[in-house]
């Protein structure tokens, strides 16, 4: 049965990989070549700079500052929307009392609804939730001091997307509401696949709903939350965060440089500044730490696999 | 979940390889490669069009078959005003094509275009996407407009161009010596802009002097009205009405040490007084309350309902916030206070010089089309279409007679009037695009406005990063001549 097996695969393979070479892989090969050119995206003269590049990179502030906050995105953002997924996740699916006549594993009351509810974000476009949110953070006229007036706080009123000590968390803030409601929906799938008769028995053995979900549906559940983690964090190193920062925040980027990111400081770079091969430079930075942060994840997460 | 097949003796298994195959998608998600998208493979360059022959009628020698191509920056002043130019063109060369195009996106248009050497003949380089003028000069990718300036105007044969435009048009074209890069059309007055209705109501005057200001925001604030707002998102509107006011009192040389990247050119005692001045302003509570985190278009429309007295901003803002501005408002603009009598300038200096800027590439296939272009559009009677279409001036020296005045508009002729000689011109925002928008504005005037930096540390910041800039090789350093 093992014969001609991987020809087998190869076959199918070879057209997909052939695109995924030319499109993928190459792009990335030139970005590399580039950093080490004085491109400056406007005329195609260039000439090579050896490590050029890299040294400036090493002693720009705005780079290390930029790093930083990808970062942060990186291992804050999974950290939360995945939290909070898992757990509207588990009270839709699995979380509800028991009713009478019911079946014994159920969400809580509506939970139909809620799931429609959470996945609602995800209809939108992330630039227009960015300008929805840019409004409702508005110091003057905002929703949220609005609220906040209204229910009597009118003393606290911070400057949100002006504040640097709050920029930044307003930003990611967006990103949790936009994102949170696709992982409900995949982890909901992920739990409707966990056979009912181990909720069973954990329920006749007198398992809370804190017992059942650390341990049956988080260990069952695993292999979704880790490409999860994965998936949230490349976007939260990526396209969204680039999005959300550079609609919504002053500057943008700021205020003080309290919201840059490595991918708005390529964007930057190559496309205000006329330094293109710079920003090929900060990009293989970019591809650097994604690589690390997806190979880190998938060693940390790597446990037994339990089988049913 | 979990997986039915983890059964290592069968070598790779089919859930296994999606998996894998998913998991390189995945890592492969950023989007780097959209920069090499735009690589510069081509550099092959198109053909130059002939030149016609130079006539009377067509100085330029314009070549009256060849096609023609004009992309515009369709912002603040939107496109009409190019379109009635472009249809002269026709009229005057009717055998050539001419392609016109509006976009918002300059760069991303455009960028490709220089890359493969194939750009259009005229474009105006304007918006939040402008390319970087100092890379495009340095690259040696614009022509020369020279030519231009030196032809007879399109009114007057005994006139040339370059007698018919503003003072200080042309030397901002320039970079260093003589050949001159850049044709800005339009004319901007920077300053204080306010509503002469809401100044009446508070039976008060503009003030000459920062004691005066004091006591006229005061008088808003009993009233309930903040004295001041401004773009908090983009703080970079602040030096509208700040540079000119550094200018006013320490004099011109100040402003030119700062532009020529000076060692402590910041640390002029001008400098701190003017600090002091808008600090005072966040101190004693006259900046409308939220202001910092509001964007343009957001302090725009508060001010416009009277929220505050004043905001520091160009003469678009006449025509971006026209649907905002009420009918009674009676919008005016005034050259920024001073501090006191002993000002090295007279009040009225202000800010005013070329917005706008239109650039011929040099690889265009026909230059000689697109300046022509640009000699139409610098005629009078283009020039007064664009001021009565979009409540702005023109690079053309006049062309305000026999046309109704808006009232921003007009109260910008009579600032200049009443400046005379006095105008300055700050480079920084076209020399050093980032060092001015980011580090200056936002990080340093910014944050000084939103009271998170004093204005002893304000200086100290900025001075640092003037300093950095003087260093950085990476970008061409200018100097005023």
């Amino acid at each position: 049965m093992q014969h001609g097996k991987y020809r087998f695969i190869v076959g199918f393979l070879a057209l997909p990989l052939g695109l995924y070479a030319l499109f993928v892989v190459w792009p990335f090969i030139q970005s590399i070549y580039y950093s080490f050119t004085d491109w400056t995206g406007l005329s195609p003269e260039f000439k090579m700079v050896g490590f050029d590049n890299y040294t400036r990179m090493i002693h720009d502030d705005i780079f290390w500052k930029s790093l930083e906050h990808s970062l942060l995105f990186a291992l804050v953002l999974p950290l939360v929307t995945i939290s909070l997924a898992l757990f509207f996740a588990f009270m839709i699916n699995v979380g509800g009392r028991r009713r009478r006549g019911g079946p014994a594993i159920s969400g809580v009351r509506g939970s139909s609804f809620y799931k429609i509810v959470y996945f609602f974000p995800q209809v939108l476009s992330i630039a227009i939730v960015a300008l929805l949110f840019a409004f409702a953070y508005n110091p003057d006229s905002g929703a949220i001091n609005s609220i906040l007036r209204g229910i009597g706080l009118g003393s606290v009123q911070p400057l949100w997307l002006g504040d640097p000590s709050l920029a930044l968390w307003c930003v990611m803030a967006v990103l949790v509401w936009s994102t949170v409601g696709f992982f409900v929906v995949l982890f909901s799938a992920g739990m409707a696949s966990i056979p009912t008769e181990l909720y069973e028995s954990a329920l006749l053995d007198g398992a809370g709903r804190a017992a059942t979900f650390f341990r049956i549906t988080l260990p069952l559940l695993w292999d979704t939350v880790q490409s999860g983690w994965v998936y949230m964090g490349i976007l939260a190193l990526g396209a969204e965060s680039f999005a959300v920062v550079q609609i919504m925040t002053t500057g943008p980027g700021g205020p003080d440089y309290s919201t840059t990111v490595l991918v708005l400081y390529v964007y930057q770079k190559a496309f205000r500044d006329g330094q293109a091969a710079y920003a090929t430079t900060i990009g293989v930075a970019l591809l650097v730490v994604t690589l690390a942060f997806a190979a880190i994840v998938m060693r940390l997460g790597r446990r037994e696999r339990l089988e049913f | 979940m979990g997986s039915t097949s983890n059964n290592s003796a069968e070598g790779v298994g089919r859930r296994d390889l999606i998996k894998r195959s998913a998991a390189l998608g995945l890592v492969a998600a950023p989007g780097m490669g959209l920069l090499s998208a735009c690589a510069s493979s081509g550099g092959g360059g198109q053909k130059k069009d002939k030149a016609g022959k130079k006539t009377a009628k067509n100085p330029l020698g314009v070549n009256d078959t060849a096609k023609m191509e004009f992309v515009l920056f369709d912002g603040g002043f939107g496109q009409e005003y190019a379109q009635d130019a472009v249809k002269i063109y026709q009229k005057d060369f009717p055998k050539a094509t001419v392609k016109f195009s509006a976009t918002q996106k300059i760069q991303s248009t455009l960028q490709p275009r220089f890359n493969q050497g194939n750009p259009p003949d005229l474009i105006d380089n304007s918006g939040a996407e402008q390319m970087d003028m100092g890379v495009l000069v340095g690259k040696n990718q614009l022509t020369d407009l020279t030519p231009l300036l030196d032809a007879p105007s399109y009114d007057d044969p005994g006139k040339k161009v370059r007698d018919t435009l503003r003072p200080g048009i042309v030397e901002m074209g320039q970079f260093d010596g003589n050949p001159v890069w850049i044709m800005y059309y339009a004319y901007t007055v920077y300053g204080v802009w306010y509503s002469q209705k809401a100044l009446d109501s508070l039976d008060a005057e503009y003030p000459k002097t920062w004691d005066e200001m004091l006591a006229v925001c005061e008088k808003a604030k009993k009233k309930g009205m903040a004295g001041w707002t401004y773009a908090g998102k983009y703080p970079y509107y602040l030096p509208f009405s700040l540079y000119p006011m550094i200018g006013k009192v320490g004099g011109r040389e100040v402003l030119d040490a700062i532009d020529n990247l000076e060692p402590n050119a910041w640390k002029h005692p001008a400098v701190k007084a003017c600090f002091e001045a808008y600090y005072e302003l966040y101190k004693k509570g006259y900046v409308l309350k939220g202001t910092p985190g509001l964007d343009h278009i957001q302090s725009q429309t508060a001010w416009a309902k009277g929220e505050a007295l004043f905001i520091p901003n160009g003469s678009w803002v006449e025509n971006e916030s026209a649907n905002v501005i009420p009918k009674d408002f009676n919008l005016a603009v005034s050259a920024p206070s001073g501090i006191d009598a002993s000002d090295k300038l007279p009040f009225g200096t202000i800010w005013a010089s070329g917005g706008e800027p239109f650039i011929v590439p040099a690889k265009a296939a026909n230059p000689e089309g697109g300046m022509e272009q640009l000699r139409i559009m610098l005629s009078e009677a283009s020039s007064k279409n664009f001021t009565a279409k979009v409540k702005s001036l023109t690079a053309y020296n006049g062309g305000t007679t026999g046309i109704t005045l808006t009232p921003g508009l007009k109260s910008g002729v009579a600032a200049l009037q009443l400046a005379g000689s006095n105008v300055v011109n700050p480079r920084l925002q076209d020399w050093y695009v980032q060092l001015q928008k980011e580090k200056i504005g936002v990080a340093g005037l910014g944050e000084m406005m939103a009271g998170r930096l004093t204005p002893a540390e304000a200086v100290k910041k900025i001075q640092g990063f003037a300093d950095e800039a003087a260093k950085d090789t990476t970008i061409k350093h200018y100097k005023h001549q």
